[in-house]
């Protein structure tokens, strides 16, 4: 890495959530706190979470993809 | 934890051994390796044979919170650590055998070079998904009884009230990403500093809730061998450390399928009328276990792999394992409970 890691990350997971580490508050839109339980969360971001904004793995029931696979013969995206 | 039962001649020998003094009786220390290595050839299915599956948790025991009364220095005694090996022999065979059955190497196993992290995740969580067994969590959320939900409960107590623990074993065993990733899961799991959060408190809440005995190993008697082996498994993972890629396989694959199966046991809890107190263990898995597979999956497991491509097949050994264990405890249940008999091996012990 040729960069000083900051201070938080966010991870972008293939077909799941932001894992979300580092210094931060999450809170609503008047600055309230939002309860949190935990330090590194995983935010959901198919939309299918019951514990929204945390992932609770929805998005493998309902085959959430991030990205189209890429159709190799037709070097186009594919439908899924 | 206390003492259990004996269950045949090896864990009564060994009990026998373990009520005196290390060294004191060399005797019977040579006689019970004699027993062991003539009774193994004999035992037809060691992940079902509860002499065997017994002893492997007493050896074992001595290194989490050990045995009430029994002598400290019994841990690293040179004929117990013995004793074990010919247990843990026939046991990972079983489990290697096991895991091939579930899913064959050729199948698990990619043959070009080994994935990147994301790839190992992949393979991972496809091997979660592709999990087809009997689903324990759907009967709990629909059909249970309250009976049934305090058998459940007693069967995942023998690990559930140390969780976390075994897999606990690997963080030396591990360096770099692969570790701090680990060490990310395991505060979580330990409360984040919090005793009363931690997920075997949490589990302890929940058997009170029910009335049951939260005593750590209160029910080793009561449960079946099965329920035994799927802890043993991850305690011979996690003590041998050339076993690491087997342990890092075995956390993934319990962190991803946690969340949604989680969502349902609360639901089976809340339907007879259980609150958030008891069903807060569930609810946290629900949530927590969503953050750990993707950590366990890349970081974990990915990263190991990615520092020791080698280890990828042993990873995908204990992902496998699990599968294949956890379907035949579930089997077992499933199979007691709609026939109308009880799961567990002996009914419940009197209260103390
Ligand atoms: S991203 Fe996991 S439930 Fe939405
Ligand atoms: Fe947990
Ligand atoms: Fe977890």
């Amino acid at each position: 890495m040729n960069q000083e890691p900051a201070d938080g990350s966010i991870v972008v997971c293939p077909d799941g959530p932001l894992i979300v580490r580092g210094d931060f508050e999450i809170v609503t839109p008047s600055g309230d706190l939002l309860p949190r339980q935990r330090k590194t969360v995983a935010l959901c971001r198919c939309g299918a979470s019951a514990i929204k904004p945390y992932c609770d793995g929805t998005h493998k029931l309902i085959g959430f993809r991030t990205e189209y696979p890429i159709d190799s013969a037709q070097g186009t995206k594919s439908q899924p | 934890m206390k003492i259990p039962e004996p269950r045949g001649p090896i864990s009564a020998g060994l009990l026998g051994i373990l009520a005196g003094e290390p060294g004191g009786d060399p005797v019977a220390q040579t006689s019970l390796e004699q027993l062991v290595t003539g009774q193994l050839p004999l035992v037809e299915d060691i992940v079902d044979d509860g002499d065997v599956q017994l002893a492997l948790l007493c050896l074992y025991e001595l290194h989490y919170g050990g045995l009430d009364g029994v002598d400290d220095r019994w841990e690293w005694n040179p004929g117990l650590i013995r004793i074990r090996q010919l247990l843990e022999e026939p046991f990972e065979h079983a489990l290697r055998a096991s895991a091939e059955l579930a899913v064959p190497e050729s199948d698990r196993v990619p043959s070009a070079a080994a994935p990147d992290s994301d790839g190992v995740a992949a393979l991972l969580f496809g091997l979660a998904q592709a999990d087809n067994g009997p689903s324990l969590s759907r009967y709990v959320a629909k059909k249970a009884t309250l009976e049934q939900l305090g058998e459940f409960l007693i069967h995942k107590s023998i690990y559930q009230l140390k969780e976390a623990d075994p897999h606990t074993w690997a963080i030396p065993r591990l360096a770099g990403r692969a570790k701090a990733a680990l060490v990310e899961i395991q505060a979580d799991e330990y409360g984040g500093g919090r005793p009363d959060r931690m997920h075997s408190a949490l589990f302890a809440r929940t058997m009170r809730g029910l009335g049951l005995d939260d005593r750590y190993g209160c029910y080793v008697d009561t449960v079946p061998a099965i329920s035994l082996a799927s802890v043993n498994m991850m305690s011979l993972f996690g003590l041998n450390r050339r076993l690491r890629g087997a342990i890092a396989g075995h956390l993934a694959i319990y962190e991803m399928t946690s969340s949604r199966p989680n969502q349902l046991y609360g639901s089976g809890f809340r339907r007879h009328g259980f609150d958030a107190h008891v069903t807060g263990y569930f609810d946290e898995h629900v949530e927590a276990d969503a953050v750990h597979e993707q950590i366990a999956g890349r970081d974990l497991a990915g990263g190991l792999v990615e520092t020791e491509p080698g280890l990828l097949a042993d990873v995908l050994f204990g992902a496998t394992a699990v599968l294949a264990i956890d379907a035949r405890l579930t089997v077992h249940i499933m199979d007691a409970w709609e026939n109308g008999r009880s799961s567990l091996r002996t009914g419940l012990p009197t209260a103390a």
